[in-house]
């Protein structure tokens, strides 16, 4: 039965159509993931269903909820459906709650504002709700404050508020994007599971399409405020009728044609690091404590290797990445680069830094907005005893610039004429301008859409082509770390649990973590569908 | 945008009034006149005279001068000083060095202004030099944690993290990157510290511990009126609305600045 109907739906601001004739059904019970790249308008559709829509757009068409047309509602109407009716997740979940009010005060809240019994009732109905999202009172006393819980469990309770009401229809909006491999699998699960119990609708929207295919019922296809396709989960994956959706799925499942490695010759030698930070003494005069960021870690990566390195958000990745670039000292051990120790005395080694250079996710954070593409990428010169001036200077800039796919005339521009995908490669151009032999990628492709994914993940390889580079390359995805790396390592609490050939790995995990983040990590269906799609550049 | 330009045309109006000042005032305000003593505002004294018959608007003219000299380089103590202590801070950030720079400022903030002002005033004699640095020296701590506190969010951001690994040093990234992305809000700060050394000004003038005579101030011009406001009240009126307009306009350009640079609302406005 149909619960949810979006018929002909249209945004505009001012004149401009930010969304055309969107139309797609939700039954009760059934999964509807909303899926495409950023700029589609996926987020856009919900929040018009939502009755969210800033006041300078303007929605035509009909949205149905249960016969209701919700467009025609009025603000205090919308306001009595939405926690009643509507229910909302959204991606980050520590902002999504507010950071000085309880868990249990903000679940009960839900129940407050739209008068569904007293205060004690409230609290009851607060606690059983935490408890069926997975934070029983015993384990998590509603006096709990959301920096008090991990990121997973903050989406618990930013569930836990939405379905509170046990609304009809819960839209999520990127729910796990946030969320590390292992976590990501227990909320999608949580969330099956409520709209089993309850018979909800659910509009998950991502971009994710192996999460997509793991959940969904059935799947709608966006582009830049379009619906190009939608249909059955299955049906849909095993028959794509779209060039965008086949596009997709092939950039999703992308797999880089990397060339062969050279022979080994040890480049960078980690030995037994160790890296503490003191923890903040909780009264005055307890004795000082210190957490273990880095245990004993010890790696190689040889000339020419691409190495990928993988674990959960605080295994001690980033940690053990800044002592590597001679960033942080380590309290014990040694890191070397082709014989030189990383960080000297007091001191990082200039002579190590020229040969090491480093990527960063936030493709908007990366650069000094204030600074032009040529002074932002000629940054490393500082590392150069005479840094080219003059001609000489113009030619590297544009050296850099064509190797990464941008034009020379591109030196000109500020970082803000560039699109997330585009300022990535200014990053990379920024990271080879010197000819380092080591790069470390972190998370560098983590923040980008899957075709734009595909393409930098594409120049990598073609990068690696031209020069014998090696890379670090550290994510939270597996499936990129798998098609980029010939080496992958595997960090846990600090520790390496696992190293070895990334294929040797995938096909045949040793150690139960590594085997837990394959199991959890969502997988796109078998299809040949991909293989006849057209090809990204 | 509807605070900067009635802000930009009131500060504008009085930097040239004083400006003007310079090269001509309507009379000379060193020779008394003593006959034609608190007339009233008339075509040949536009704002009348005070008890001496001095032209009150020559006085205003000239006491302008004096409010923005010395409000101007006590701003500039502050940013000169205040913004590098800051910075300095924020680079050495959870360190010994940081402690000692922030306390300090701390232990300036726990006196009154002017009770300090007024001790400096006391111990080396009034002066406009000794208002200057006595205002100055409460400008600093403002600055340097305002700046330290702008300065460390930044240090989180990748691109200082990039200039780390590039090698440069924490000065160099500081002046490179830390100040030229602070510097809006250092702009703000300081048209808002100006009008506030203003007001510090008139107000030391008042209690007759800024600058001397002949020198005009409006905080003197307006202890001077407060005994005939019953008789000839023009001669407190004056000043007083010269001394609001002008912290109005600042307050006005500080307001309008701030929405004008901040880079979300110009994204907002294009």
């Amino acid at each position: 039965m149909t619960l949810l109907s979006v018929q002909n739906l249209t945004v505009n601001l001012h004149r401009t159509p930010l969304l055309r004739q969107i139309g797609f059904d939700v039954a009760k019970g059934e999964i509807v993931a909303v899926t495409g790249e950023s700029g589609s308008g996926k987020s856009l559709t919900a929040l018009a269903i939502m009755g969210l829509l800033p006041d300078t757009m303007h929605a035509g068409g009909a949205i149905r909820l249960d016969g209701r047309d919700l467009l025609a509602l009025d603000e205090a109407a919308l306001c009595g459906l939405r926690g009643n009716d509507i229910g909302m997740i959204f991606q980050e979940p520590m902002t999504a709650l507010n950071p000085v009010k309880t868990i249990g005060h903000q679940v009960a809240e839900a129940y407050l504002i739209h008068g569904a019994g007293s205060k004690a009732e409230a609290r009851i109905r607060a606690r059983d709700v935490l408890a069926r999202v997975g934070l029983p009172e015993d384990h998590f006393p509603l006096t709990r404050y959301p920096h008090e819980l991990s990121g997973g469990q903050r989406q618990r309770v930013v569930i836990a508020m939405a379905i509170a009401l046990r609304p009809k229809l819960l839209i999520a909006d990127e729910p796990t994007t946030a969320l590390d491999v292992t976590t990501q699998a227990q909320i999608l699960s949580l969330l099956k599971g409520l709209v089993d119990e309850f018979g909800m609708g659910l509009i998950l929207i991502t971009h994710d399409l192996a999460v997509v295919s793991d959940v969904a019922d059935r799947i709608v296809v966006m582009k830049t405020g379009e619906v190009v396709e939608s249909g059955l989960t299955r049906a849909l994956f095993a028959d794509m009728k779209h060039a965008y959706t086949r596009k997709l799925f092939a950039a999703s499942g992308h797999v880089v044609d990397l060339p062969l490695r050279p022979a080994p010759s040890p480049l960078l030698v980690v030995t037994d690091a160790v890296r503490d930070y003191p923890v903040p003494r909780r009264r005055m005069f307890a004795p000082a404590t210190r957490f273990r960021a880095v245990d004993h870690v010890s790696l190689t990566i040889q000339r020419g290797e691409r190495v990928g390195l993988v674990g959960e958000s605080g295994c001690g990745k980033s940690t053990l990445t800044r002592a590597i670039l001679g960033l942080e000292p380590l309290q014990d051990g040694t890191i070397t680069l082709d014989g030189e120790p990383v960080f000297r005395g007091h001191a990082p080694n200039l002579i190590v830094r020229r040969k090491i250079q480093v990527v960063f996710q936030d493709p908007f954070g990366s650069f000094n907005p204030r600074h032009r593409v040529d002074r932002l990428i000629t940054e490393p010169f500082h590392l150069l005893d005479t840094p080219p001036t003059g001609e000489a200077r113009e030619k590297r800039i544009a050296q850099a610039l064509t190797d990464v796919g941008l034009s020379p005339d591109d030196a000109r521009k500020y970082p803000h004429a560039f699109s997330g995908g585009q300022r990535q490669r200014i990053a990379i151009a920024r990271a080879l301008i010197n000819d380092p032999e080591l790069i470390v990628f972190d998370e560098a492709v983590s923040a980008l859409d899957v075709s734009v994914r595909a393409q930098v993940l594409d120049l990598l390889a073609e990068l690696c082509r031209k020069r014998p580079l090696a890379y670090l390359f550290i994510s939270h995805d597996l499936s990129v770390v798998r098609s980029v790396t010939d080496r992958v390592l595997v960090m846990q609490q600090g520790r390496i649990v696992e190293e070895g050939d990334t294929k040797a790995v995938w096909t045949d995990p040793q150690h139960p973590y590594t085997r837990q983040l394959l199991a959890a990590a969502p997988k796109l269906p078998p299809i040949s569908g991909a293989q006849h799609a057209d090809r990204t550049p | 945008m509807r605070s900067l330009v009635p802000g930009i045309v009131i500060t504008v109006a009085v930097i040239l009034l004083a400006l003007v000042s310079f090269v001509w005032t309507p009379f000379d305000i060193e020779s008394l006149d003593v006959p034609n003593k608190l007339l009233s505002p008339s075509g040949a004294h536009l704002l009348g005279t005070d008890h001496f018959g001095r032209d009150i608007l020559s006085m205003i003219m000239l006491g302008a001068r004096t409010s923005i000299a010395v409000a101007f380089v006590a701003v500039g103590i502050g940013l000169t000083l205040g913004i590098p202590l800051g910075l300095w801070a924020a680079a050495r950030r959870g360190s010994l060095l940081d402690e000692v720079i922030m306390r300090g400022n701390d232990l300036i903030f726990a006196f009154p202004a002017l009770v300090i002002a007024i001790l400096i005033t006391a111990v080396f004699g009034p002066s406009a030099v000794n208002a200057i640095i006595a205002i100055g020296i409460f400008n600093i701590p403002v600055f340097a944690r305002l700046s330290r506190g702008a300065a460390l969010s930044l240090w989180s951001r990748d691109f200082i993290m990039a200039a780390r690994v590039c090698g440069k040093s924490s000065f160099r990234i500081s002046w490179e990157h830390i100040l030229p992305n602070i510097a809006n809000l250092m702009i703000v700060q300081g048209t808002i510290q100006f009008s506030l050394g203003i007001l510090a000004e008139a107000a030391l003038s008042y209690v007759g511990l800024g600058a001397q005579p002949p020198t005009a101030s409006w905080g003197r011009m307006l202890a001077d009126a407060q005994t005939l406001v019953s008789i000839a009240p023009h001669t407190a009126l004056v000043p007083g609305f010269a001394i609001v307009i002008t912290v109005l306009g600042l307050n006005l350009l500080g307001d309008g600045l701030r929405d004008w640079l901040d880079p979300r609302l110009r994204v907002a406005r294009l």
